[in-house]
């Protein structure tokens, strides 16, 4: 401060404050942040990643020791992995599925005019506020035919043979949480293009209507392509997220009967959980977290040539 | 739009189903968790599957806050929620204010690693979080849950916040200094009152997220006293699942504070969240 007084006014001034606002000012804002974000989630990260090259059982802790490509090649070895593997595409891309469609839906609904939309509103993205273990539990009640209505329902509809728990049925089990999943996710869905299609400008519509176009080619020619760069973010985000997901399987299902619903990351989660195994539970998160990195390079890739902004 | 469809009848009759089948979707099941937990014990196998109970009682929700530890876990998961989002959206504000504002070396990279936290399985770090926090001598504490709470939501909230504050006028903290503001001073007397409806937001949304977070709570907290709601419930439901209208009481319970918070934000959800969410 002192210095600059003597020097000519504006030059010495000017460059301080060039770099206390490039390069000091900013950071006194954001250190908190980044402190925090680098001790409790990226060093655990990297921790986590040398994890897997050991071996590091809670209840054996003399076996403690560095294990190489042990976790890997047993990981290639275990069955459960590729079962594990096999449900989180049908988990996935189950949920997202219907997510979407009735995300999208729910979306052109609400962009629409009609009385009492704003608590329309309100009520139908009401499960999004839910905590996800409660939505677990009601969900798990639901199947449940003692005090649950859907299996009767389901029974009644010729889905099932009889009102039984579809959760303890190991071809079905795993359509449970997909329930819950899509019932907690669709309002997600539904925000985040309703946001997109607000921002399309009406007087498109007004010009494609003078001209006589109809409903459908408003939606195909005008709706669809301005949604296209949203729809293609969001499903990746949505999908890396669902993938991750592991709080409803875990608590509906607890990954089975016979592992016939297990995800990759409840397959994480238990065998840290339950096993205490933390170097097999680091083995299989990287492997996870490999599968979503190819996911969403393949996805950038795809979408730089499909889609032209 | 809006008058292509007012003109077909057609379109209207479907567009009201359409609004039944969202609405009955989204509230069924937790019309259903209520309807349980209103049910007197003895009519809940007989009347399992009924649409509307033929008594009503309030027995099953005294009994949870009266009779069983829910009213520790309760407070005990309103401690580490309410924390989380206090300190998690003042540390995201600051953060928020410096991507809006500032044009800085290494923004790049900053906004690259949030993003990189929100994209690869947290339960990944769940091994080592437990390990070092053991180490530390801070297993079955609130305080090891409230850090990683924050941490964890950070990101999110920060980019929500970098979103109002982008919908802020720039000229008005260069008026503000221009009168002899420090920058700070601008930030806490024009631009902060400003955003406060966003600072609610990102409260409510990070408050909600501690609120439901089940699996590190599950792996951290194994003593009875520290229990948040979710790992209380769950350790309930597994010991005495029977007491189906005291489970489902306690259920709505848990569902109170969250939609509490949810009808003072919902609101902002369209406006406020996409953009955050899209980036984070």
């Amino acid at each position: 401060m002192t210095a600059s007084h003597r020097k000519a006014p504006g030059e010495i001034r000017a460059r301080r404050s060039f770099y206390w606002t490039h390069v000091v000012e900013p950071y006194l804002y954001l250190t908190p942040a980044i402190v925090l974000i680098a001790l409790v989630i990226l060093v655990p990260l990297v921790i986590g990643i040398s994890y897997s090259f050991q071996s590091i059982m809670l209840l054996r802790p003399k076996e403690a020791a560095w294990a190489g490509l042990d976790n890997y090649v047993a990981l290639w070895g275990d069955r459960m992995f590729w079962i594990a593997l096999e449900n989180t595409f049908v988990w996935t891309f189950g949920s997202l599925f219907f997510q979407f469609f009735l995300g999208l839906g729910l979306a052109l609904l609400l962009n629409t005019r009609f009385t009492g939309r704003r608590l329309f509103q309100a009520l139908v993205f009401l499960p999004w506020a839910v905590p996800t273990f409660l939505s677990a539990l009601v969900w798990a009640w639901l199947f449940n035919p003692l005090i649950g209505p859907l299996p009767h329902w389901l029974a009644a509809l010729g889905v099932l043979s009889e009102p039984y728990n579809i959760l303890g049925d190991p071809d079905l089990a795993i359509w449970g949480p997909i329930a819950a999943n899509i019932w907690f996710g669709v309002p997600f869905f539904a925000i985040t293009l309703l946001a997109a299609l607000q921002s399309i400008p009406s007087e498109l519509y007004e010009a494609a209507e003078i001209d006589g176009a109809s409903a459908w080619q408003g939606f195909t020619k005008i709706t669809l392509p301005f949604l296209a760069p949203m729809i293609a973010i969001t499903v990746m985000l949505r999908t890396i997220w669902i993938a991750n997901f592991a709080d409803l399987i875990f608590i509906m299902t607890g990954g089975g009967p016979a592992n016939s619903s297990q995800i990759l990351s409840t397959y994480i989660f238990t065998t840290a959980f339950k096993k205490l195994d933390f170097g097999y539970a680091s083995a299989l998160s990287v492997a996870l977290l490999l599968l979503l990195f190819l996911y969403a390079v393949l996805v950038l890739f795809l979408r730089r040539k499909v889609v032209r902004v | 739009m809006a008058t292509w469809q007012r003109a077909n009848p057609l379109m209207r009759t479907g567009k009201l189903a359409a609004i039944a089948f969202y609405l009955c979707f989204a509230l069924f099941p937790l019309y259903w968790l209520i309807k349980i937990a209103v049910t007197p014990d003895r009519l809940i196998y007989t009347e399992g599957t009924a649409l509307w109970p033929s008594e009503f009682t309030i027995g099953n929700f005294t009994t949870v806050i009266w009779q069983t530890d829910f009213l520790r876990f309760f407070g005990n998961s309103l401690i580490v929620s309410l924390s989380t989002a206090a300190i998690a959206t003042l540390i995201a504000a600051g953060a928020g204010y410096a991507f809006s504002r500032f044009d800085f070396r290494g923004k790049r990279l900053v906004i690259a690693l949030m993003l990189l936290t929100q994209m690869f399985p947290l339960l990944m770090i769940i091994a080592p979080i437990y390990r070092i926090i053991a180490a530390m001598g801070l297993l079955n504490s609130l305080s090891s849950l409230i850090l990683v709470y924050i941490a964890f939501n950070i990101p999110f909230a920060t980019f929500l916040m970098q979103s109002f504050f982008d919908g802020i006028p720039k000229d008005l903290e260069d008026a503000a200094m221009m009168d002899g503001c420090t920058r700070f001073q601008s930030l806490r007397k024009v631009i902060l009152p400003l955003t406060l409806p966003g600072l609610g937001a990102t409260l409510g949304f990070v408050f909600t997220a501690a609120w439901s977070e089940v699996l590190f709570a599950l792996m951290l907290i194994k003593s009875n006293a520290s229990m948040t709601f979710p790992v209380g419930l769950l350790t309930f439901v597994s010991k005495f699942s029977v007491d189906w209208g005291q489970m489902m009481a306690a259920g709505v319970l848990a569902l109170v504070p969250s939609c509490m918070f949810f009808i003072f934000i919902q609101r902002y959800l369209v406006q406020g969240l996409t953009s955050g969410a899209v980036k984070g």
